[in-house]
């Protein structure tokens, strides 16, 4: 049998994509819950944890639009002049969340400024992905190779549900994050906003997942048609069981486990995502097929695909091992 | 048709603007992260504690500059998408790939080693922290190598075909990756962001050598900086030169905007040093020019004919006068650049390194000359490749997304607030911390995180207590 590469590189791009989503999630997260942290130690603490790790977080972002451009250049090409106004929100986001990072540390001074600007760019951030991902949910106005809609087209009561969702699901990530990496006041502190921001994830889960086979008749069959169902009907099953899951590990204050269960419900966000829009890049209008870069440029980013994101894994993953264990809020020495 | 060119031009405002500022940064973390790594295996050679203060200085200044190259950077890789899709459909099968190759190759290693740079000194034994410290190294010196492969693949497009839909395709890895300008493009922008490190290191040396000529860790750093720069200089004019020669046979439509040769020369074309170009009267006025120099520069011969933009139509032609004033800028600042490494070496080799103080004002005043002349030197090549973004084959006006004017100026206006906003305050702060001088047990950034328990009134040992460093025992040596 032939491998066909464009389906392989549909997921790698999709692998891509939750590798940022679970990683800049968290730090994300923190972000979003910077306001509810007591200043001073609770604060200083929660960046810690993430403080060795970010870039590397974030070059998964890079990956999924430097991967989309190189797989699907169509469909970046398409995609991103459509949503142009929450992507562009989202980089300035990302650039002020990443300078208040490396400075409030720095610039204690100013400290509290920079505390407003990590916050208000996560959020910010959080929101215009999820508004990103709604907007290309309910459809974008395609004309032969280019975008032909207008400037408002991805502002929509399911495009914000699904962005309100996304930051409430960081959220939930974050504090996770903060439960397994710390201990004492903080910790504390995080069990308890976990408590409230379970069931609201698992609430908007629900809300996203009853609106979205609605959108069109296409994500409906997906759903809902025989045998299909069969295989999708999995996904909601799964979310309800590590629901519960969830709320026994938290009742049981056990410290790693909200956050893998958390981990375990983007996941089977990002396949319900994949059951409404498989094999659509564009849902309606362009499949990943259409939107595919010939044979020989898939192949030949492949073959260092391959090779090197194993290696990416392996030395990421060193690297959350030297920084492992319980961060005091002085931070790493 | 006006609103087009308005979006078109926003567009190109919008990118030329985010790009300058990126490319500050990556300029100057190149050079210093193989810095660190000289300075980091200095002192693991000689066990000197003066090259861990300096690679404990410097990191710090890499940490921020490499952020806010990162956070920018961030904003190039999607820019392509939002104002430039039409280009991006079309390049994309050639282009994506390399560029993804990148980001597989060098921004997960830099990324996923700069947390142990920064902040694992004392969690990894020293081995394993200068194999990290490398890896940045390496990270950087691999991100330029892919990125000017791709850009110079727009100037000099090699190894490709065309698809019935307009897409370039690749036919031949090898030719599209080592295309013709790119050996040429990569040696000359490696050594511009080295010679830029070597400038600011420079400045920082002669600032605090004015303040306080026997500071070891000045000392230091001015002489190696000065040895760079001594070295660096003229390598670097003569790959400018090679960098011409190869522009002469593949673009010489950029050469005649960079000369002001608007008319051809048949018996030997003079070099103009100044001049005002006007492109409506194809002419250079006040110009002061030396015979016959233009041909043997770039023939090596007096009497080579050489075209002028005569024989071009002229909706090929780049905006000349732009090209023409950013390449003198460069050149100039190249050849202040040669002097300076020059007295530096006279003064060295007559002993007088710390003790002139002249030398030590203009090292000083020549700390930005980098920076200038790196964003000279891109303006020279970009806007000499217009109108094309694929040379010669793909226009910039049909590179375009279908952007409304509206959408793009109101983001240009977004980016340059938040970018002078907070690259400006990452700038002053940058200043500020090379405002202070080198000292004995110079905190890491890993001791900058510890402010909010001094604050609290308690000092952790390791920020006082040189022994409880892992430099401990060098420092001791150092004293």
């Amino acid at each position: 049998m032939i491998i066909d590469l464009t389906v392989v590189w549909a997921f790698v791009i999709a692998f891509a994509v939750f590798a940022y989503v679970v990683m800049d999630g968290f730090d994300l997260g923190i972000g979003i819950l910077f306001p509810f942290f007591a200043v001073g130690r609770e604060r200083d603490s929660a960046m810690n944890t993430v403080a060795p790790v970010w870039d590397g977080n974030e070059t998964w972002l890079v990956l999924g639009g430097g991967g989309l451009m190189a797989a699907f250049p169509l469909a970046y090409a398409i995609i991103l002049p459509a949503l142009y106004a929450p992507i562009i929100a989202m980089l300035l986001a990302l650039i002020f969340r990443g300078v208040a990072f490396e400075f409030r540390w720095r610039d204690p001074g100013h400290r509290r400024w920079w505390d407003v600007g990590f916050t208000v760019g996560s959020v910010v951030a959080a929101l215009a992905q999820g508004i990103t991902l709604g907007a290309l949910l309910q459809g974008i106005t395609v004309e032969g190779r280019s975008y032909a809609g207008g400037w408002w087209d991805w502002l929509s009561p399911f495009s914000v549900l699904v962005g309100v969702s996304l930051v409430v699901g960081y959220a939930l990530l974050g504090a996770t994050w903060l439960i397994m990496k710390t201990e004492g006041q903080l910790q504390d502190h995080c069990f308890r906003l976990a408590r409230i921001l379970g069931p609201a994830t698992v609430g908007c889960i629900v809300l996203v997942s009853l609106a979205t086979p609605f959108l069109s008749e296409e994500y409906y069959r997906n759903w809902f048609t025989f045998p299909q169902v069969l295989f999708a009907a999995q996904v909601p099953i799964l979310v309800a069981v590590a629901s519960v899951l969830f709320f026994i590990g938290l009742a049981r204050r056990w410290e790693y486990w909200p956050f893998l269960i958390t981990l375990a419900l983007f996941a089977l966000g990002l396949i319900g995502l994949g059951v409404s829009m498989f094999p659509y890049v564009i849902p309606g209008a362009i499949t990943i097929w259409d939107a595919a870069s010939p044979e020989k440029s898939q192949l030949f980013m492949l073959v260092g695909a391959s090779i090197l994101i194993p290696i990416i894994l392996a030395y990421t993953a060193y690297s959350y091992w030297v920084f492992r264990g319980k961060t005091g809020h002085e931070g790493y020495h | 048709m006006l609103e087009q060119f308005d979006a078109l031009l926003l567009a190109r405002i919008q990118f030329a603007f985010t790009v300058s500022f990126h490319f500050i940064f990556p300029a100057f973390s190149i050079g210093l992260a193989s810095y660190l790594a000289v300075l980091e295996g200095l002192w693991l050679w000689t066990g000197r504690e003066i090259y861990l203060r300096l690679f404990k200085y410097w990191v710090k200044i890499f940490a921020l500059a490499f952020g806010m190259g990162v956070v920018s950077g961030i904003v190039m890789s999607y820019q392509f998408g939002t104002n430039w899709s039409v280009f991006s459909d079309k390049a994309g099968p050639v282009i994506g790939p390399v560029m993804a190759y990148e980001v597989l190759t060098a921004f997960f290693l830099e990324a996923g080693f700069l947390g142990v740079m920064l902040f694992g000194m004392n969690r990894v034994g020293k081995g394993l922290h200068y194999a990290a410290t490398l890896a940045v190294a390496i990270g950087t010196f691999t991100s330029a190598f892919w990125i000017l492969s791709v850009n110079s693949w727009m100037h000099t497009p090699a190894g490709f075909a065309m698809n019935d839909v307009g897409q370039f395709v690749p036919v031949d890895w090898w030719a599209i990756v080592f295309n013709p300008s790119f050996p040429f493009r990569l040696a000359h922008t490696v050594m511009a962001a080295y010679l830029t490190t070597a400038l600011v290191v420079g400045a920082v040396g002669a600032f605090h050598l004015l303040r306080d000529r026997i500071n070891e860790g000045a000392r230091v750093m001015f002489t190696m900086a000065i040895g760079m720069i001594a070295i660096a200089a003229p390598v670097q004019i003569f790959l400018g030169d090679a960098h011409g020669l190869n522009t002469l046979e593949h673009q010489p439509t950029k050469i005649m905007a960079m000369e002001g040769h608007f008319e051809s020369h048949p018996d030997g074309a003079p070099l103009i040093l100044f001049g005002l170009p006007d492109e409506e009267e194809r002419t250079v006025h006040y110009e002061v020019a030396i015979p016959k120099l233009s041909s043997l520069i770039l023939e090596h011969s007096l009497d080579a004919p050489l075209k002028g933009l005569d024989t071009v139509p002229e909706d090929e032609w780049p905006p000349v006068a732009i090209v023409f004033w950013s390449f003198r800028i460069m050149v100039g600042l190249g050849f202040l650049m040669l002097f300076l490494g020059a007295t530096g070496a006279l003064a060295f080799f007559k002993g007088r390194l710390y003790q002139w103080r002249p030398l030590h004002w203009f090292a000083l005043a020549m700390g930005p000359a980098g920076f200038v002349a790196v964003i000279a030197g891109w303006v020279t090549t970009e806007v000499g490749r217009q109108p094309y973004t694929v040379y010669g084959l793909l226009r910039t006006a049909d590179s375009v997304a279908p952007l409304e004017a509206p959408a793009v100026a109101t983001s240009l206006l977004v980016f340059v607030v938040v970018y002078f906003v907070v690259f400006s305050a990452g700038t002053l702060y940058i200043l500020k911390l090379m405002g202070h001088a080198p000292h004995a047990g110079e905190p890491g950034p890993e001791a900058v995180r510890e402010q909010p328990q001094r604050a609290a009134g308690i000092t952790p040992a390791s920020a006082v207590d040189p022994d409880r460093t892992i430099g401990g025992r060098g420092a001791e040596a150092g004293a």
